[in-house]
């Protein structure tokens, strides 16, 4: 009987975690952002309106919220982060930050059509964007030429490969003898950079960070102030308890 | 026509009760509604349940406000909600934590009507109108969910409304008739906007007045189980009132307003710092607006439907696997005749039947853990030997109404032939050696089950032991 229940203890112990890592094969970076760093989130809005845009629409955000929450005036915005047209004219701060792509032209270029990044922060989460906008490599079997190792065989091409360069992705070398073979087996396959871009690394990983940090804001911008909000309803309350606390208690005093 | 009873009350409101039984209901609900003195912990659920179906109705209506019933609009207009509507991310936080926060208070409602005995003593009924509250929360919760509109939110109620193409016969057309379409689109997000509203707003407020009105009453039962309406008469506000009741009001309004307090000092601290609790209360899949071409590897309902989701997945047909899930809900309707013992509270049954409890509150948390986790072999027979012990419960709970009676061993060994039984006939597939191994393995789960609530009372004595009730309440 004893050796049935360690068995099965055993049995259980061995399968968790198993089950845990199995989905996981990629590593993801861990990205850290800070929502209340409003130069980073314009400059990651510059990137955006630059770099993503014009495939990624963010239809859900409207420019003059951004222009508030990132500390912009509207005539900033209007100059420098509109590029968007409406009806053939330049898009008003007021507008959503839609783009021109159609769904279906999007399909026929890329296989499927570009999504729109307005929850991306949310459902995919910082840690996800900024891992993946730093794993294309080359791989000449793609349509595009490029592949990620996030998002395997992804329909987006490499958009920021003039400013990262170019990176390969070298496996690990063939499993030596002896002891370091099972460790070699287990080694990643490795991204290195083959071909330098107008960056350097570090200034591309804060680039990225950049963007990953605007993504996550706009994804819930509500949530720049509801955290402050929220630390004042707490203290309300803890104090409300102990006032709450002592009325029961003076009531409470004639039952026995 | 009868007598209004006199009254003595003098101007505005003399003249209204003299038109209307406003201090009347009053006094009968709450300034001389006489509960027992003795309420604990456990007692603040039902006011806390209220409290959050105020709040659903109040945050659901300004929701509606601004909300769009529209496939093409609905997803969009939630995040129009959370953006540009002022203080809309707060109302529909408030909406999504309470919906969360409804399930919690109501469970626990329930455990303590189970560890209480508070569906006996004349309170069958009582008990019967809130399970129907229950029954209705969770189709408001379901259809609720599909609002947003997300990918969970559809292909969630995708699964639940294929459980009634399962249906012999008449499935296919029973499915076609709920969604109002071939496929799950427009017309059923439409209607279930309808009936999100209706059943909340109309249909749960009904049940909870009847269910109040059938508390008053029989009364309310207290953690002793001892009723205080048959103990000594008399108290310093009326003498022919229980010796061991106080007034609901103002005692139980005091108390109550620091149980809410507590309440929102938890329900704040959620909703506005981690709102998504984890995605337990916002799964992150709802994210993405919903794509009937492009199914989630992995769907999983909301947290409080899990242990019955995973009741559903234990039964591989799925006709057979839908009745399972409804009866795991219909099972609990039946308590008050299964429970026969004449003791209400746990604080005098015997420590078998504590036991039993205890073992079925973990059991319906596993059952919830499995219901969000990914198949896998060793979780697939977790969630099957948790639902056999989920069902097993209420044998033994009938079985523990009388210990001095039951052939403990006997039931034992009929049981846990049922379960050996239903193993081999329905279950048992040689040829995967790895579902065998783990249904071995795991055949310790009810073993142990019911090892604990059967043979420990008929081999240690101090386990079958009952202890005398008192005449009054404790404390």
């Amino acid at each position: 009987m004893k050796k049935f229940i360690t068995s099965m203890v055993l049995a259980l112990a061995m399968a968790v975690p198993a089950v845990g890592f199995a989905s996981e094969v990629i590593k993801v970076e861990k990205a850290n952002i800070d929502l209340h760093n409003k130069q980073s989130l314009q400059r990651g809005a510059k990137y955006f309106v630059n770099y993503c845009m014009g495939c990624h629409s963010l239809s859900m955000s409207r420019y003059n919220r951004v222009a508030t929450d990132l500390g912009l005036t509207p005539e900033q915005v209007q100059k420098n982060l509109i590029f968007t047209r409406t009806d053939g004219e330049l898009a008003k701060v007021g507008e959503l930050m839609k783009n021109g792509m159609t769904a279906k032209y999007g399909a026929e270029a890329f296989g499927n059509a570009p999504p729109d990044l307005s929850l991306e922060g949310r459902l995919r989460g910082a840690d996800w964007i900024y891992t993946f906008l730093k794993s294309f490599y080359k791989d000449p079997t793609r349509p595009l030429g490029v592949n990620n190792t996030l998002f395997a065989n992804v329909g987006m091409p490499h958009i920021l490969w003039e400013l990262q360069g170019m990176q390969e992705l070298q496996h690990a070398e063939a499993p030596a003898e002896g002891a370091h073979a099972a460790a070699n087996a287990h080694a990643e396959p490795k991204l290195v950079l083959s071909q330098p871009g107008k960056l350097s690394p570090t200034e591309y990983d804060r680039m990225v960070l950049d963007i990953t940090n605007f993504l996550v804001y706009v994804s819930e911008p509500g949530k720049l102030h509801r955290q402050a909000v929220g630390i004042w309803v707490v203290l309300f309350l803890l104090i409300f308890i102990v006032v709450a606390y002592f009325l029961k208690k003076e009531y409470w005093k004639d039952v026995h | 026509m009868a007598e209004r009873p006199a009254h003595e009350y003098t101007g505005f409101l003399g003249w209204v009760e003299d038109r209307f039984p406003l201090m009347e209901t009053w006094n009968k609900h709450l300034a001389q509604y006489y509960a027992p003195k003795n309420f604990n912990f456990w007692y603040y659920f039902g006011s806390l349940a209220m409290l959050v179906l105020a709040i659903q109705i109040f945050s659901g209506l300004f929701l509606a406000f601004h909300y769009k019933p529209d496939a093409d609009l609905a997803f969009a207009s939630v995040e129009y909600i959370m953006r540009d509507v002022p203080g809309g991310w707060f109302i529909r936080y408030m909406h999504s934590t309470g919906a969360s926060a409804f399930f919690i208070v109501v469970y626990l409602h329930m455990f303590r009507a189970m560890i209480y005995g508070s569906y006996k003593g004349k309170r069958e009924l009582l008990w019967l109108i809130g399970m129907l509250i229950y029954v209705a929360l969770m189709a408001t919760a379901f259809m609720g969910y599909l609002l947003p509109w997300g990918q969970m939110s559809y292909w969630g109620a995708q699964v639940i409304v294929n459980l009634f193409n399962t249906v012999p016969y008449i499935g296919n057309d029973l499915s076609v008739w709920l969604r109002g379409d071939y496929v799950l689109g427009d017309a059923a997000l439409n209607r279930f906007f309808a009936l999100h509203f209706f059943v909340p707003v109309i249909v749960l407020p009904a049940l909870v007045f009847v269910h109040i009105v059938a508390l008053h009453a029989v009364g309310s039962n207290n953690p002793d189980g001892v009723e205080i309406k048959k103990g000594p008469k008399g108290n310093r506000w009326a003498p022919d009132a229980p010796t061991d009741g106080i007034p609901f009001h103002p005692y139980y309004t005091v108390k109550d307003i620091l149980g809410v307090a507590v309440f929102l000092l938890i329900f704040f601290a959620i909703l506005f710092f981690t709102p998504e609790m984890g995605g337990y209360f916002i799964e992150q899949p709802n994210f993405e607006p919903a794509n009937p071409l492009k199914t989630p590897l992995h769907i999983a309902p909301v947290w409080y439907f899990t242990p019955f989701y995973t009741v559903l997945r234990a039964v591989p047909d799925p006709w057979w696997g839908t009745v399972a899930m409804f009866a795991a809900i219909i099972v609990l309707f039946l308590l008050p005749w299964l429970d026969k013992n004449p003791i209400k509270s746990w604080r005098y049954r015997n420590p078998a039947h504590k036991i039993n409890l205890l073992l079925f509150a973990v059991v319906f948390l596993v059952l919830g853990w499995m219901g969000v986790e990914a198949v896998t072999t060793v979780y697939k027979e977790l969630g099957t030997r948790m639902t056999q012990i989920y069902f097993l419960f209420f044998v033994v709970l009938w079985l523990h109404s009388y210990p001095a009676k039951v052939n403990y061993k006997k039931w034992f060994g009929i049981l846990l032939g049922i379960v050996v039984v239903y193993d081999l006939v329905f279950r048992l597939n040689l040829g995967d050696g790895a579902a065998t191994t783990q249904m071995l393995l795991q055949f310790i789960w009810p073993v142990i089950y019911l090892a604990a609530t059967l043979l420990l009372p008929a081999f240690v004595p101090s386990f079958n032991q009952e202890k005398p009730v008192p005449e009054r309440v404790t404390g």
